[in-house]
């Protein structure tokens, strides 16, 4: 049986908002359980959410229009950014029209508007993260862009459901340009997604936040978008990186078995994927800031270098 | 095996290669720099090895050994001595600006690529490929050697080069005869002992193996 391409889309993006804090619970909980703790069970994201969405909002008196729609802007990229990945088939009506480069330019307007409505209380930690979140934005971007034209040079195209296909054709076998670039993207989806050697998630009121000091002031059912589009961010991320380095399971059709398998996959490869980023983050001390720029500066390095490779090596 | 497969692994270990030189380009602990160097000997070993087989030339199995033996195991351990003896593995050398150091490094690569592609085109061997890689470990090695203030980093820096030429070597006219090569090794070997001996000097006449101090010496009046 065959689904529609736009029952497909619906379905991912349901998926995207329900899995989601499911995949943050599982991180919390590893990590939990790596620290010896007792963990909060997988589930308690979605207690926090409803919790949150139950509150007042309450407003600064000098908030202005930006710092009011920022989490629905946020919220909206993520969402848009979920109907582009393909996470269960490659048939995504949306994917067509957008590429890689749409996403990433995706990211950044929601990042952009983050940073205003941080500066826009005019609080000092708001603006502190501002200035912290640009500055490590600046120096992802070109590196994160380079880490995927270097999958898309190989698949001769920018357009995600083109390179699983050209994955799934056979013709990528043990190429050491795309091992680079998952080496650079791995690097850059800390940082963009604020974890450990980069910023801290679990961190409020501390000097060194990044992310949490610039909605340090939002509260209520605005916490609650920016937080939940927080968590898909980071599962977008994981999609994304499994996208383009290891689509296998994801289905080329609509048929609804392969979709099913597809979404077995999906979670499977989430689960690992968890595991390996709670060894990262156990793994690895927070870093000072100003060592950042050498961290992405060897994501930027690693991705130029598996550009290269590609010219000089295959 | 196949012939696309050893080519493939053999683009590998290059790609490995180069990410060991890059490593040790902005290594600041000295056993980090050691280990770096001796993954760089085992990555060469592996492909001397492949390419021996490929190409049908037995005396590339025993070079493989000798830069197992020589790269992986004996230099890093009497580096390992020495930094102990010395008392600097505590030392976390100053590196002055890593992110340029890493451009720099990456210009090295393109232009040893620009340098190389003639070379590639005439060349039928299956490694040819490898030859930009190897010739951008040279400059590597030269290049850490430039920014590098510390003694022993500088002689890594120095082996690291070494290392770049024979896998030019390889990957060029696969492998140099076995006469040359056992020469090398054995150059290599006592370059180890003297470069020793030259560091307890350094470091007993400066009190530090930071080379910038050199440039105090001078006659007393």
């Amino acid at each position: 049986m065959k689904l529609y391409r736009f029952i497909i889309e619906i379905l991912q993006i349901a998926i995207l908002l329900g899995v989601a804090p499911a995949f943050t619970g599982w991180v919390r909980m590893l990590k939990c359980w790596s620290q010896g703790r007792t963990s909060a069970g997988i589930f308690q994201p979605y207690r926090d959410l409803l919790k949150l969405f139950s509150k007042d909002v309450l407003l600064a008196d000098n908030a202005s229009w930006i710092f009011r729609f920022t989490p629905y802007l946020v919220f909206g990229t993520a969402v848009l950014a979920g109907a582009i990945i393909p996470m269960l088939s490659l048939e995504l009506p949306i994917a067509s029209t957008a590429d890689v480069i749409v996403l990433v330019a995706l990211f950044a307007i929601a990042r952009f508007f983050t940073a205003l409505a941080g500066m826009d209380i005019g609080t000092a930690f708001g603006g502190m993260g501002s200035s912290r979140e640009m500055t490590i934005a600046s120096l992802a971007e070109p590196a994160m862009l380079m880490a995927i034209f270097t999958v898309s040079l190989a698949s001769k195209s920018t357009s995600l459901s083109q390179m699983v296909h050209v994955i799934y054709s056979g013709q990528t076998v043990l190429r050491p340009s795309i091992v680079f670039a998952l080496l650079a993207f791995v690097l850059i989806a800390l940082a963009e997604t604020g974890r450990i050697p980069v910023d801290n998630p679990a961190t409020h009121l501390e000097l060194t936040m990044i992310h949490e000091a610039m909605i340090l002031e939002y509260s209520g059912r605005h916490l609650a978008l920016i937080e939940w589009a927080g968590m898909m961010k980071l599962f977008l991320f994981v999609m994304l990186g499994v996208a383009a380095f290891a689509p296998w399971g994801i289905a080329e059709s609509g048929d609804i078995v392969a979709i099913s398998a597809a979404f077995i996959f999906m979670v499977l490869k989430l689960v690992i994927v968890g595991i390996v980023l709670v060894m990262i983050e156990t793994g690895l001390a927070k870093m000072r800031i100003f060592r950042l720029t050498e961290f992405l500066g060897s994501a930027f390095l690693l991705a130029t270098l598996g550009m290269l490779s590609y010219f000089i090596l295959e | 095996m196949d012939i696309n497969v050893v080519a493939q692994l053999n683009s590998f270990l290059a790609a490995f290669v180069l990410l060991t030189a890059f490593g040790m380009l902005v290594q600041r602990r000295m056993y980090g720099l050691v280990h770096l160097f001796a993954w760089q000997g085992l990555f060469l070993s592996i492909n001397t090895a492949i390419v021996g087989f490929v190409a049908g030339k037995h005396h590339l199995y025993i070079s493989s050994l000798l830069t197992l033996s020589l790269k992986v195991f004996l230099l890093p351990y009497i580096l390992h001595v020495l930094i102990q003896r010395l008392k600097v593995h505590k030392e976390v050398e100053v590196v002055e600006n890593v992110p340029m150091t890493m451009l720099m490094g990456i210009a090295l690569v393109i232009f040893s690529y620009y340098l190389m592609s003639p070379v590639t085109q005439l060349s039928t061997l299956v490694t040819r490929s490898t030859l930009a890689v190897a010739l951008a470990t040279v400059m590597i090695g030269l290049l850490m050697m430039i920014t590098r203030k510390h003694a022993v980093t500088q002689i890594i820096g120095f082996l690291a080069m070494e290392n770049g030429l024979f896998f030019a070597a390889t990957s060029a006219t696969y492998g140099m005869p076995l006469v040359v090569e056992l020469g090398v090794a054995l150059d290599i070997l006592i370059a180890a002992f003297i470069f020793g001996i030259f560091f307890f000097h350094i470091h007993t006449t400066f009190d530090s193996l930071d080379v910038d101090q050199m440039a105090r010496l001078k006659e007393e009046d």
